[in-house]
């Protein structure tokens, strides 16, 4: 493992990055790289990078300041990030692994460790839950995490063991795709169980065949392939739900000196890893639907978006790429086509939520800090370097594929009037058998309770804690969007779980997620996450409900995108449906403190050395 | 405009207006709702906002709720998928962002929307430390003329009390971010009008901050100059020149002579900002 | 008619607002007509009976300002927060910028001039918070009363308001945070 070097000559570090660069000149990947080599990205290494690819030293730096997996002081030669997330994160098997890791390894969480030997801190979800507790070890993920296994990792660190000399069964990651039986075509309420038999769905069934829909869509032509995915009625698999085929269709009429694909494949929803699966398992039908859309479309390139946190996935999917390639499936002249000409570029994240966010996606592709942009003008027309642009979800490039494989019939075949086709589910937490399953819409939530196990269930999160928190009264409700519409997220709350926890987890999510463009989703969301800890402590009143009620409404109405828009639904749904869990943590009285009175004595305690009565206060 | 009218759907459309607050409005395309406001005498409370720069949509104190005669159905939206009133239908925008469409009822001054902007205004406030007597910004300060304007007589949250940078390196300017209020106003004003790149945002969240674009991250070693828009356009302290200080006292500065509502004061802002000797 | 009884306070302040007070001169015979002072550095009485108005100057910088700005809430009807230290910590607070042990140690032991150097901990002496607070952080203020100071005008309006009943509401001609 290579040492952390404070003594590098400005020299060196151009000749690296020269190097780094002529794999990707990206931004992003040149910084990973610095990242990777000197355990920081330095001012110095700022200037050089800004200095290397003709770009302002401020945006290089905003960079680097944005993204949660680049630092600008050294981190550990083992660089530890456990994820906090409800499902996957360090207390969700009931113990603090976070803190047992720190005492073991005697570092402060945070900080890196004196002799730069290790850093350990804590990071939004990284797509495991299924897993339970799971971490990042250098990139590399490490799951099912317990007491046990924090020793031995412990133990490993310490020793300098080599990452590629750990037990290589810790660094699998299953697919945990559960199969269910039962007739698919019956949009719900019938009984179903888990067998290995059957199918597991529309589009897990994994019989597509690289290619086969490119050959279908050259048969039936491109202007009958984009009528085919118009009528299929497929909609997009983040959860807004606009028609593909109509954001196809704007795409293709745009004018534009270019046109691109893009490839949604930063799953940051707490809860959700059904994309780490799809593109694990299915790559070749994610990079199937996204050539036949750049056919609809005329786009001759195209990008996936992988977030940060699923980085061990890229040699995976540089190796399809070039197997396609081969197979004549990407490049020029695709499948012998003289003017199909179309390649993908995977552009790796590096630790940001809102990059989920379309435009977001885009200004981060085009090497910036991952802000919204105003909309109108939208991608279809406006998109990567303000050319026509479609970025759709992993799975919708799935569907599509499909589709343009199997027609619109069949995908309609399933699902229900405005909610077309299967969505596949990412289920976690409390329940026998986490993992991945697809379900015709218009599947009940108390369906997918009863095919995963779940029992005695207080509470289920659907969408993640930008959707909804539903209570068992409404376990009726159904997945589609006519109701509840998803991006896939299925978190189940046991009845042994502290709901509030869970509120304040979702809370520092989005504080810490926040891009801080407008002020109601900067300064509010922060607001909301001290309002809570305030709660959660013991401190709060009715008042301070009544203030997060209000901060809340206003935050969902009044922030620039998404993120702000939902940050709330979590405290603003949990007061309405679960008002005892606020109110039995009140304090009595009207008003309670912002701070602690007698902590903030503390500090002039110990300057002074007194310790009388007077030198306290309650 | 009557609440009676802004239900019905038989009520034709005058070309090209818009309506504020019951009051036909005309635009021109590729006017914004902000600009065909400002160009008919209509304040909406602004403060990222700088007719001439490109319109960034960030501070939210230009918050419009808007509805429109022709308001979309398409199955797309979700709003329409959901099964409350009109009311609630109407969708809250920016207006220095969104672009005038025919038709568009837009309610702008009213006490439930003055309530938000106070709010958003507090926000602003104690996410920095705006000590205002100890400000030679004061009285010539935006932020505090929007608040003025609002009613807001405290910053109703809790003190964040950040610990901010003073850039004091520069010979002639300074930064100070306790009071940047993260407009961007600086960095388009460098980009767009002098024909620099002086200011960027930097970071994330509550952590977002401003920063110079210099080797050192220093302003002595940007290109920055006195003249230059940049510095005179900070609607806040957060870029003062240096030895100009209370050169106008404090009763007869800008906004202690005037409303921040008044139209065509952005010149009258500018001027003052600029010192004779400079 | 009872009088309105008013108390009023400087806490991490500099008497400027109750200066400001003192500046509605003559006018100040005619308020003494329908309200009287109970505690107040203007009277010396040195703790709150039962009032109807409270009058904070000043943020909270020290453990004694805590008791008595909660005196002041326990006892009085309607409790204002008047000017910008009480509202937002004002000057005060620009001490926040610091570690409570560094403005010590550069006051008490590394200033310019300091003889005998030592940090004082009598314990007749309140200790500092690390933070300099506005008041609403840890009581309930019903109004505030922005300015540095607010005018003797301001002081007028509101009381005028409360003395009639009303619900205060300060003319924006008034409004000044500086």
């Amino acid at each position: 493992m290579s040492q952390p070097s404070r003594t590098i000559t400005i020299e060196q570090l151009n000749t690296f990055i020269a190097d780094a660069g002529l794999h990707s000149s990206h931004l992003l990947h040149i910084l990973h790289a610095i990242q990777q080599r000197f355990l920081h990205i330095s001012h110095e290494a700022v200037n050089e990078v800004a200095s290397h690819l003709g770009l302002p030293i401020s945006q290089v730096e905003s960079v680097v300041e944005f993204y949660s997996f680049f630092y600008n002081t050294p981190r550990g030669r083992y660089n530890i990030l456990l994820s906090n997330c409800t499902s996957c994160g360090y207390k969700s098997g009931g113990e603090n692994l976070l803190r047992m890791l720190c005492h073991r390894l005697r570092a402060v969480a945070g900080k890196t460790r004196g002799d730069g030997l290790v850093s350990i801190d804590e990071t939004s979800c990284i797509g495991m839950c299924d897993h339970g507790a799971s971490l990042l070890v250098n990139g590399m993920p490490i799951t099912r995490l317990d007491a046990d296994k924090i020793a031995r990792i412990a133990d490993l660190v310490e020793t300098e063991t080599p990452l590629a000399d750990w037990p290589a069964d810790w660094l699998r990651v299953d697919d945990n795709i559960r199969v269910i039986t039962g007739d698919l075509t019956a949009a719900s309420g019938k009984p179903s169980r888990m067998a290995s038999s059957s199918t597991s769905g529309l589009l897990l069934n994994n019989d597509f065949v690289a290619g086969g829909g490119l050959h279908a869509m050259l048969a039936r032509g491109i202007e009958g392939t984009l009528a085919e995915i118009t009528q299929s009625a497929l909609r997009g698999r983040g959860g807004a739900g606009f028609s593909t085929g109509m954001k196809w269709k704007f795409c293709r009429e745009a004018q534009g000196d270019a046109h691109y694909v893009v490839c949604n494949a930063d799953e940051g929803e707490p809860g959700t890893f059904k994309d780490r699966v799809l593109l694990h398992s299915h790559a070749d039908a994610v990079f199937e639907g996204m050539t036949v859309c750049a056919a609809v479309i005329g786009a001759k390139q195209g990008f996936l978006y992988l977030r940060g946190e699923y980085r061990y996935l890229l040699p995976h999917l540089q190796t399809v790429l070039a197997r396609r390639r081969e197979q004549g499936l990407l490049g020029n002249s695709i499948l012998g086509q003289q003017a199909f000409n179309f390649d993908i570029e995977i552009v790796v994240g590096a630790g940001a939520y809102i990059c989920g966010e379309e435009s977001a996606l885009i200004e981060s592709l085009e090497g910036r800090r991952g802000v919204p942009r105003n909309r109108p003008p939208f991608p279809v027309t406006h998109g990567y370097l303000d050319q026509p642009t479609v970025v759709n979800n992993v799975e919708t490039f799935v569907a599509a594929a499909h589709i343009a494989l199997c027609g619109s019939a069949w995908f309609k075949s399933v699902g229900t009037e405005k909610s077309t086709g299967s969505k596949i589910l990412s289920v976690s937490g409390d329940c026998a058998a986490p993992g991945i399953y697809e379900y015709p819409f218009g599947v009940s939530i108390q369906q997918v309770l009863n095919d995963c196990g779940a029992k005695s269930v207080q509470a289920v999160q659907i969408g993640g804690p930008s959707g909804a928190l539903i209570n068992p009264a409404k376990f009726n409700r159904k997945l589609g969007f006519e109701d509840l519409p998803t991006g896939g997220s299925f978190m189940v709350f046991g009845q042994g779980r502290d709901l509030l926890t869970i509120i304040v987890n979702f809370a520092h999510f989005f504080a810490h997620e926040s891009c801080g463009f407008c002020t109601p989703c900067r300064v509010g969301t922060t607001l909301l996450k001290n309002s809570l800890d305030k709660i959660a402590g013991g401190h709060g009143t009715q008042y301070d409900l009544d203030e997060m009620k209000r901060i809340g409404e206003l935050i969902k109405r009044r922030s620039h995108c998404g993120l702000g828009q939902t940050a709330a639904n979590p405290i603003l749904d949990s007061l309405q449906r679960f008002p005892q869990i606020f109110e039995q943590r009140l304090a009595h009285g009207n008003f309670e403190p912002y701070f602690n009175l007698d902590g903030a004595l503390e500090e002039a305690r110990q300057v002074t050395h007194r310790d009388d009565a007077a030198a306290h206060l309650e | 405009m009557s609440a009676e009218a802004n239900m019905t759907t038989t009520n034709t459309v005058t070309p090209n207006t818009i309506n504020i607050d019951g009051q036909d409005i005309p635009f021109k395309n590729g006017q914004t709702i902000m600009d065909a406001a400002l160009a008919a005498g209509v304040y909406i409370p602004h403060l990222c906002h700088k007719p001439g720069l490109t319109p960034h949509g960030s501070c939210k104190l230009c918050t419009v709720d808007i509805g429109s005669r022709s308001m979309s159905t398409s199955a797309s939206d979700r709003r329409t998928q959901t099964k409350f009133s009109v009311d609630i239908d109407r969708r809250s925008v920016s207006a220095c962002t969104t672009p005038a469409v025919a038709g568009q009822q837009i309610s702008n001054d009213t006490p439930a929307l003055n309530e938000v902007r106070k709010t958003i205004t507090q926000m602003l406030f104690i996410e920095g430390n705006h000590l205002c007597p100890a400000c030679e910004k004061t009285g010539n300060c935006t932020l505090q003329a929007v608040a003025y304007h609002l009613g807001m007589l405290d910053g109703h949250f809790p003190q964040f009390f950040p610990r901010r940078e003073v850039d004091a390196s520069h010979p002639t300017v300074m930064l100070d971010l306790d009071r940047c209020i993260l407009c961007e106003l600086c960095v388009r004003a460098s980009r767009e009008v002098d024909g620099k790149n002086v200011f960027a945002i930097a970071g994330r969240g509550i952590n977002a901050h401003l920063i110079v674009n210099s080797p050192s991250g220093k302003l002595v070693d940007s290109d920055l100059e006195t003249g230059d828009m940049a510095v005179h356009i900070c609607p806040v302290g957060a870029i003062l020149i240096k030895e100009h200080g209370y050169e106008v006292p404090i009763g007869r500065r800008t906004f202690d002579l005037h409303q921040v509502g008044e139209i065509g004061l952005e010149p009258v802002i500018l001027a003052k900002a600029r010192h004779t000797n400079e | 008619m009872s009088k309105i009884r008013i108390a009023t306070t400087s806490l991490a302040g500099c008497f400027g607002c109750h200066m400001s007070f003192l500046d509605m001169d003559e006018r100040l015979v005619a308020l003494l007509e329908h309200v009287e002072l109970n505690r107040s550095p203007l009277t010396d009485i040195k703790h709150c009976d039962p009032c109807d108005i409270g009058l904070v100057e000043g943020g909270l910088c020290n453990a004694d300002n805590v008791h008595v700005l909660r005196e002041f809430r326990a006892n009085c009807k309607i409790l204002i927060a008047v000017g910008a230290c009480a509202i937002n910590g004002g000057v005060p607070a620009m001490r926040n910028h610091f570690n409570l042990r560094e403005c010590l140690e550069e006051a008490f032991l590394n200033g310019v001039g300091v003889d005998n150097p030592q940090i004082p901990n009598d314990i007749e002496l309140p200790l500092l918070l690390d933070k300099v607070h506005p008041l609403h952080e840890v009581v309930h203020i019903d109004y505030y009363l922005p300015g540095c100071p607010p005018s003797a005008d301001e002081f007028l309006s509101v009381l005028g308001d409360l003395l009639e009943g009303r619900e205060p509401a300060l003319p924006k001609n008034l409004l000044h945070y500086d």
